[in-house]
């Protein structure tokens, strides 16, 4: 009785959830006349959705496996770029390319958006193996820098190899195929692999790799091989997340996957919490949606006759001090490494209401 | 290539050498007490080289004082930024406390991106080392601030040196880096050390940014990023935690920059991965440097 | 499956977040077609533009030339005229969502922006899908206004101003030989030395004439390895298109390196710190650019100049007086539209001809890029002074 009442009301609230999303792309306007929402919000919740899935692989590796990496931006690139090269249709790529022509079998190659999204994740999580064989034997500080070395040299082999991804010229024209199914859909999958994979054997050695990696190893098990197995599945997805936001922008280029990108993420992971899947999602979706709203400090405002200047770059400063803070005071971020769930939810109202009925805040 | 052009080479290699030097060495003794590498180092170069702009733009004060107030501004926000970010995190994981390095290395980009502006300034020049005055030495023409820059740096390390092996301050630095807790518990006031330490580093890393400033007259607020990148580069190249190690490092670093672009001139765009790669190359043959020593991990 | 039901719910709520930001004091869009309520009160002109980040000069430059021209014209078909500014970052991603916030919150029936060949080619591609016409003030490449027929410009494009400068080496310095150095990380100096060198070969007639390709980053301070190399070579010129902090520096350690050649550039030089950084050893320089306060005489221009001397006290430069010159055309496309649907604004925008802007006479050829002349500029004596003007060849 109990499993079939949970699975219903499961079932429902996923069905409520797809008739929402439907909505909000603008696919119940051809069927029923009920126009999608507006396309600023649908373009705010594709990029929650894509940072949720940037902050879920960054996590992996740093919050649960404990390794320091700084590396996210060079697969995000990686995975860009090869779902951008296999969508073009030639036409396009001949139109971009128009100072060193595209490489021969790239030139004609056009592949679906499925495959190509996940050939980006293959190529991110293979050039992952290539940077983890060497990097992962070192520790803490040393790995964040050598990994963030790496995804610079990745970054320049980009803007230099001009035959294969037109350099700085960078590449227009992508198709974009990206909407809320594929950003949400991506999003949910990663979650779900990312939370069997943590709640499985794999999971907690990675656990006790982040705990004590002497004593881990102590226990028998093979830190090396669990350490580049958490990375590859990070940078698969971090490919993955780099494709979708490929497909969103319709174009891209080797600027923009310099290091403060992965600083965003990281601030993502560090203020939902460095062990927390839940965290980084909620993280995720508050970070995105505050750089958006936090627009509002940077513009001009008129009310009536009085113009309020906006002040650019404030917005900026204001995360960069957010993160400073939460890691000064929260440094377990928003949730620790504890998940989201319905009783922790409750647990939390209960105790909160417990308070507000209190006089002077004095337990019973 | 002409031996005169070599040593063109040569002169501008040991010239940028020495500004890696300077920057490098706050890093390893910041690296040396704390076991942090303190990504806000770069930032600190900016901001020295900032003061002496406005000081002389705006408030035309005499180049001494404009030198003396940015360096001492400088140690102060370094200070500054190790009582507020860094101590509250002495005793959380290594990576709680890079992180918050990274935050505050943001924070000061953004920060001095809001209060000066995006655009690139010229930063003043005094007369000795303006427009035409290179002097010319058997056919390489060397400005004169290409001298200045190895001279400082020497005179520096020198005092540096000194102050470290042969002062009470410099022991009880030395005692810390050596072994925090115990240095405490042997009556060194710790917080006060880490502080002068901060102090020393951010008042070279200022000095660093106004020679910087000097050599290259065009200032940004990312100006110190890609600087402070490599500066770490050659401290931990020189083994980390080592003042020679900085100072070697960064000599060979600037060298190896300018050397290789010179002879190969076709990759010179991936100049700056050459820093990245020496910087694997080192972490996975010899992780502890050219000087450093090893230390066994204790279980 | 409990954990299944909590994202769920968690993703919603992610969702219903922006709802409460949507509202906000004019979003009753459907669809985000922008189109307004049948009698509007005001006119919304949105503008986005680096204002902070690497290019957040020219950004700001050409917002200073918009503010301008929005004050001295505030108002069109009797109705005020709004400006809304976005900072774009010089990121990609922020350019497309400063348009769709633009489109979308803001209401805005025409959207000026961006300098930045890269940030404008984002934006393009969502003003583009909500059919708002745009009007690119300095963005140079090609490929901005290429398939989208709602992106406009009034500058000229760098097939063109490549041509003028290797034109200009060729026939008034009669130079054989040239060296290109170039920021390879920067798609205008790519871009343009690519169109250089194809018209310098083909003026010389002699495929080895650029001698060499050298190359740098930005941010890069130390040239002497390029520059070398330069001096070993000997060229008649030096092509070195880039931001203009770079560009200065360069010149001077070339001076020091006793280069006498002279060095070429494109419009990203124009800009008072060019001088301020370069000095002495700047003198000389010359490049390209879409404007200069000596060039036109024509009255509109003479206004132009004094109002904005007498605003920022100093001379405006390209990229104000381009600004200038986008807002102003919109204005006159919705004048002869007599509307201000975006559609109807689009329409007249793209049979623009002979719009007298104060960089020039400007008609939007069948690419939406603007027909026009290009102008050659010099340092003598420690200003930019204005050498001769190139007509479209």
């Amino acid at each position: 009785m109990r499993l079939s009442r949970f699975l219903k009301r499961d079932l429902v609230i996923l069905v409520l959830a797809a008739v929402v999303i439907a909505w909000a792309n603008g696919d119940l306007e051809g069927l029923l006349g009920i126009p999608g929402w507006q396309s600023y919000g649908v373009r705010i919740i594709n990029m929650c959705a894509i940072n949720a899935i940037l902050a879920l692989s960054l996590n992996l590796v740093n919050g649960f496996t404990g390794q320091f990496s700084l590396g996210h931006a060079g697969f995000m690139a990686l995975g860009a770029y090869t779902t951008a090269l296999l969508t073009m249709d030639m036409a396009a790529k001949d139109r971009v390319f128009f100072m060193t022509p595209l490489v021969e079998p790239l030139r004609n190659l056009t592949l679906p958006f499925l495959p190509s999204l996940i050939l980006a994740g293959l190529i991110a999580g293979l050039f992952s193996l290539v940077v983890g064989i060497p990097a992962l034997r070192l520790r803490g500080d040393y790995l964040g820098i050598a990994t963030l070395g790496f995804a610079e040299i990745i970054r320049l082999i980009i803007q230099n190899v001009r035959k294969v991804t037109n350099g700085a010229l960078g590449l227009k024209g992508i198709p974009q195929v990206v909407n809320l199914w594929w950003t949400l859909g991506s999003a949910f999958i990663c979650y779900l692999m990312l939370r069997n994979l943590i709640n499985s054997s794999y999971g907690r050695a990675l656990k006790s790799i982040r705990e004590n990696e002497t004593a881990a190893q102590a226990m028998g098990i093979d830190l090396f091989k669990h350490k580049l197995l958490s990375f590859f599945i990070s940078s698969f997805w971090a490919g993955v997340g780099g494709g979708l936001l490929a497909s969103l922008l319709t174009t891209i280029d080797p600027v923009q996957f310099k290091f403060h990108l992965t600083f965003q993420v990281l601030l993502m992971v560090v203020l939902g919490g460095m062990g927390s899947l839940s965290g980084s999602i909620i993280a995720a979706g508050i970070v995105t949606y505050l750089m958006e709203f936090l627009r509002i400090v940077e513009e001009t405002h008129y009310w009536g006759s009085i113009t309020i200047p906006g002040i650019p770059g404030l917005r900026m400063v204001i995360f960069s001090l957010a993160l400073v803070l939460v890691v000064v005071w929260y440094p377990k971020g928003l949730m620790g490494d504890s998940e989201l769930t319905a009783q922790g939810v409750k647990a939390f109202l209960g105790r909160f209401r417990k308070t507000l009925r209190l006089k002077g805040g004095r337990p019973v | 290539m002409q031996l005169s052009m070599f040593f063109q080479h040569l002169a501008n290699a040991i010239s940028l050498g020495s500004l890696y030097s300077l920057v490098a060495i706050g890093y390893t003794m910041v690296y040396g007490i704390l076991r942090l590498i303190n990504f806000a180092h770069g930032d600190l170069l900016m901001l020295a080289a900032y003061i002496v702009y406005y000081a002389r733009g705006m408030f035309h004060l005499p180049w001494p004082i404009s030198i003396i107030l940015a360096i001492l501004l400088t140690a102060g926000t370094g200070i500054l930024v190790e009582r507020a970010a860094y101590r509250p995190l002495r005793d959380s994981p290594r990576t709680t406390i890079l992180i918050s390095a990274i935050g505050v290395s943001f924070l000061v980009e953004n920060l001095g991106l809001v209060l000066f502006g995006g655009r690139p300034q010229p930063f003043p020049l005094p007369a000795v080392f303006d427009s035409g005055s290179a002097r010319e030495i058997g056919g390489v023409r060397v400005e004169n601030i290409t001298f200045a820059i190895p001279v400082v740096t020497l005179v520096l390390l020198y005092v540096l040196l000194h102050i470290v092996h042969k002062t009470k301050t410099g022991m009880a630095m030395r005692a810390v880096a050596r072994d925090f807790d115990t240095a405490g518990l042997m009556g060194v006031d710790v917080n006060r050390i880490v502080a002068i330490t901060f102090a020393i580093g951010s008042a070279l890393a200022a000095v660093g940014g106004i020679m910087w400033g000097m050599k290259f007259p065009q200032i940004n607020p990312l100006m110190g990023m890609m600087p402070g990148m490599k500066c770490f580069i050659a401290a931990v190249f020189g083994g980390i935690g080592n003042i020679q190690g900085a100072v070697v490092g960064g000599f060979i670093l600037g060298v190896a920059e300018i050397m290789i672009v010179a002879f190969l001139p076709s990759i010179s765009g991936y100049r700056d991965a050459f820093a990245f790669v020496i910087l694997i190359g080192t972490l996975l043959i010899r992780p502890t440097g050219l000087i450093g020593e090893k230390v066994a991990e204790k279980v | 499956m409990r954990k299944t039901k909590l994202v769920a719910i968690v993703l919603l709520l992610t969702l219903l977040l922006p709802l409460v930001q949507g509202c906000g004091p004019k979003a009753q869009t459907e669809n985000g077609q922008g189109q307004e309520e049948p009698t509007p009160s005001e006119v919304h002109i949105g503008v986005y533009e680096p204002m902070t980040g690497a290019s957040a000069s020219g950004g700001q430059m050409t917002w200073e030339g918009i503010q301008l021209a929005n004050e001295m014209h505030p108002e069109v078909l009797g109705l005020p005229v709004r400006l809304h500014l976005e900072d774009n970052k010089t990121d990609k991603t922020e350019a497309a969502n400063a348009v769709t916030r633009l489109i979308d919150q803001k209401n805005v029936v025409a959207i000026i922006g961006s300098y930045g060949s890269s940030l404008s080619i984002a934006g393009g591609e969502v003003a583009k899908n909500k059919k708002i016409p745009v009007v690119g003030c300095s963005p140079t490449n090609p490929l901005v206004t290429q398939d989208n027929p709602y992106y406009f410009r009034v500058c000229f494009i760098d097939p063109f101003q490549g041509k003028v400068m290797a034109k200009y080496a060729y026939e008034s310095l009669n130079a054989k030989t040239a060296v290109i150095i170039r920021n390879v990380q920067d798609d205008y100096a790519v871009g343009l030395a690519n169109y250089f060198k194809e018209a310098f070969i083909q003026l010389t007639g002699n495929d080895k004439s650029v001698l060499a390709e050298l190359e740098y980053n930005t941010g890069d301070q130390d040239f002497t390895a390029q520059l070398t190399q330069t001096a070993s070579l000997a060229p008649d010129v030096v092509f070195a298109p880039g931001n203009y902090g770079d560009s200065a520096l360069m010149i001077r350690q070339a001076r020091t390196l006793k280069i006498t050649a002279p060095f070429l550039g494109g419009d990203t030089w124009e800009a008072p710190e060019f001088i301020e950084i370069g000095k002495e050893d700047v003198e000389g320089a010359t490049l390209s650019t879409h404007y200069s306060v000596q060039a036109t005489g024509t009255d509109a221009s003479r206004e132009f100049v004094e109002a904005y001397k007498a605003k920022y006290g100093k001379d405006p430069n390209a990229f104000a007086a381009l600004g200038y010159d986008a807002y102003l055309m919109i204005l006159d496309a919705i004048k002869r539209a007599n509307s201000i649907k975006p559609e109807d604004i689009r329409n007249a925008l793209a049979e623009t001809k002979d719009f007298k802007g104060v960089t020039g006479t400007i008609t939007m050829d069948e690419n939406r890029d603007a027909n026009k002349s290009a102008v050659i500029l010099q340092v003598k004596g420690g200003k930019f002074e204005y050498l001769t003007t190139v007509e479209p060849f």
